[in-house]
């Protein structure tokens, strides 16, 4: 989930290296045979190794752990039933209240942070004056800073009493307030990973627009988004995968009733909600309900790791060559 | 102050012709010429710069010192001088793309058809009557098409969109190639089939006059052939200024040559009698590779 993967838009542009790829190369060559050099780089490879080795680990856990669970929930009712209740004398296993609860908290999420934060970024990128833009992104990012357990509070305490001043029948845990309070604190991540990708787009592109008796609103609209928007959209999938992945503020917010629902004032349970709730309760070991949260730990994996695999793909597709 | 005169400010430590004549028609003008020229060149200059001087970084830069000349219309007129002498800044200061870089500063005055288009001229309107083509070919992202068409829709053209496709690809000498992949990406062109639709893309605006800004500096010599020779086509309908580094390409197509140095104009003349015999040292120099 490295953002940095995701951008098009800081890859060097292919011309400007160009006539010295071959030289490097040649250089480099030479310079390997020094056994010194091979092993800063194999020390280098191995720090990198690190974080992959890391990912493969999760998942083989995630896969062997929730083998169990599968044994005695079949997989045609972990998929079939829409009733998710573990802790019940009647226990059904049906991962979609819980799958309902994360998409519900995501598209709440997209629903503020995509246009507010594509809006910042090309406010920052294309309008703000140098003064301005100085302190404002550096400000913005701090709001990425926040602890999502501040977060959570916020919304528990200050947005739900808000929002229930003029939504009737709001609960006290509800998907409104956490949805929202998550699309705040991805808006900095969209807002960032456009800007990056706004800047990218040359400026020869945007003086063909001028130079053509166009106004700002319109290079910006017609010349400079769409240059953009392949990193634009890499970006808002990889905040929205963020959003799927938040724990705190929608374990605090959301509520631990798995309802089927698609009243975002009632209470829900998104996947990483019930996880830290169950892990972090009196379940024992064993168990399986225990058991349960890797099966719902290996199908957030699985949804997460499609959104960036998709998001890797859509870039690569849709990058534009300047 | 008439066209072509010298500019005063020149350094004059290397002069070392006799002080200019005094630039009328006549003396500009070669003999030879057909008197069918003459007459265009008693018309009003198509753009006018009085007094121009122009500064970057706030003020601290000077660009432009005290800039007089004349564009005559259906002429290509080159701007020739060493890197920084300000040849670019002048270019941009004829559709004002100068008002898009932040802390500068302008003096003087440059009209178009006689009006000041700094002063009551909108620069959007100044840019779709004077068009544009850049050094490195800057198409859109987007099909050959909607390249030409981009210009033109933003500017509320509701006619006959193929037969302004094809108008404009044909005057930039590239509609033979691309007419049987009209939606097919603008990046699939080589550079110079780029570099001619983007002139191609100017001209579906409909401007007057194109300004070009070393339109083959990154093109390959035949490519920048091809150009050179859409160029010399459009000037029966257009007015074209060129900078260019290549002083071989400003005698093969200009009718009228300017040469700059550190902001100065030093010397503009019919171009044939600029490079021939030219009136100043510095340009006498440059031309003949002792510097530059």
């Amino acid at each position: 989930m490295e953002p940095s993967e995701a951008q098009p838009a800081t890859a060097v542009p292919p011309d400007v290296d160009d006539g010295l790829s071959n030289e490097d190369a040649d250089l480099t060559k030479n310079i390997l045979h020094s056994p010194g050099e091979r092993a800063i780089e194999y020390a280098l490879g191995a720090c990198a190794l690190i974080s992959v080795l890391t990912t493969l680990g999760i998942a083989a856990v995630l896969i062997v752990e929730s083998v169990p669970f599968f044994a005695e929930v079949s997989l045609t009712s972990f998929f079939g039933d829409t009733r998710w209740t573990p802790e019940y004398a009647e226990q059904h296993f049906g991962i979609w209240p819980l799958l309902a609860g994360t998409l519900m908290i995501t598209a709440l999420a997209a629903v503020v942070a995509l246009p507010l934060g594509l809006m910042s970024a090309v406010y920052i990128s294309e309008y703000a004056p140098r003064s301005v833009r100085t302190w404002l992104k550096p400000a913005l990012e701090i709001l990425a800073g926040v602890p999502t357990v501040v977060y959570g509070y916020f919304a528990l305490t200050f947005v739900t009493p808000l929002l229930d001043s003029f939504v009737s029948g709001l609960s006290t845990y509800n998907a409104l307030s956490a949805g929202l309070v998550v699309g705040v604190m991805i808006i900095p991540m969209v807002a960032s990973l456009s800007e990056d990708a706004l800047q990218a787009v040359p400026r020869s592109m945007r003086e063909g627009g001028y130079a053509l008796g166009a106004t700002k609103i319109e290079v910006t609209s017609r010349v400079v988004v769409p240059g953009a928007l392949g990193g634009i959209v890499a970006g808002f999938i990889l905040a929205l995968s963020r959003a799927i992945g938040e724990t705190m503020i929608v374990t605090i917010a959301a509520g631990q009733q798995a309802n089927l629902t698609a009243d975002p004032t009632q209470s829900i349970r998104p996947m990483t909600a019930y996880i830290a709730q169950i892990a972090s309760g009196d379940i024992a070991q064993g168990t399986i309900v225990y058991d349960s949260i890797f099966a719902v730990g290996l199908v957030l994996f699985l949804i997460t790791l499609g959104m960036n695999l998709f998001a890797n793909d859509f870039v690569r597709r849709f990058q534009e060559r300047y | 102050m008439p066209p072509s005169v010298a500019a005063d400010d020149a350094p004059s430590e290397q002069q070392d012709a006799p002080p200019p004549p005094p630039a009328t028609e006549a003396t500009r003008r070669e003999p030879d010429t057909a008197p069918e020229q003459d007459r265009e060149r008693a018309q009003t200059p198509k753009v006018k710069t009085e007094n121009l001087s122009f500064w970057y970084d706030e003020g601290d830069t000077q660009a432009l010192d005290d800039i007089t000349m004349a564009i005559q219309p259906n002429e290509v007129t080159a701007f020739i001088g060493p890197s920084g002498c300000g040849k670019s800044t002048l270019l941009r200061c004829f559709n004002r793309m100068n008002d898009l870089v932040q802390g500068t500063q302008m003096e003087g005055r440059v009209l178009v058809d006689g009006e000041d288009i700094y002063q009551k001229a909108d620069p959007i309107m100044v840019r779709r009557r004077v068009g544009m083509v850049f050094q490195k070919p800057n198409p859109f992202p987007k099909s050959i098409r909607q390249n030409i068409l981009w210009g033109a829709r933003i500017n509320g053209f509701t006619g006959d969109e193929d037969a302004l496709v094809e108008r404009s690809l044909r005057q930039a000498a590239i509609w033979d190639e691309v007419n049987d992949r009209l939606d097919a990406s603008a990046y699939g062109l080589s550079g110079g089939q780029q570099q001619r639709l983007c002139i191609a893309r100017a001209l579906a605006v409909r401007p007057d006059v194109i300004l070009m800004d070393e339109p083959t500096s990154a093109l390959d010599p035949q490519a920048a052939a091809k150009v050179e020779e859409t160029i010399t086509e459009l000037k029966k309908r257009y007015t074209i200024v060129i900078v260019t580094h290549n002083m071989q390409q400003a005698s093969r197509i200009s009718d009228a040559t300017a040469f700059m140095y550190l902001g100065w104009l030093v010397e503009m003349s019919h171009t044939e009698k600029l490079f021939t015999r030219p009136e100043h040292q510095r340009t006498e120099d440059y031309i003949t590779g002792r510097f530059g």
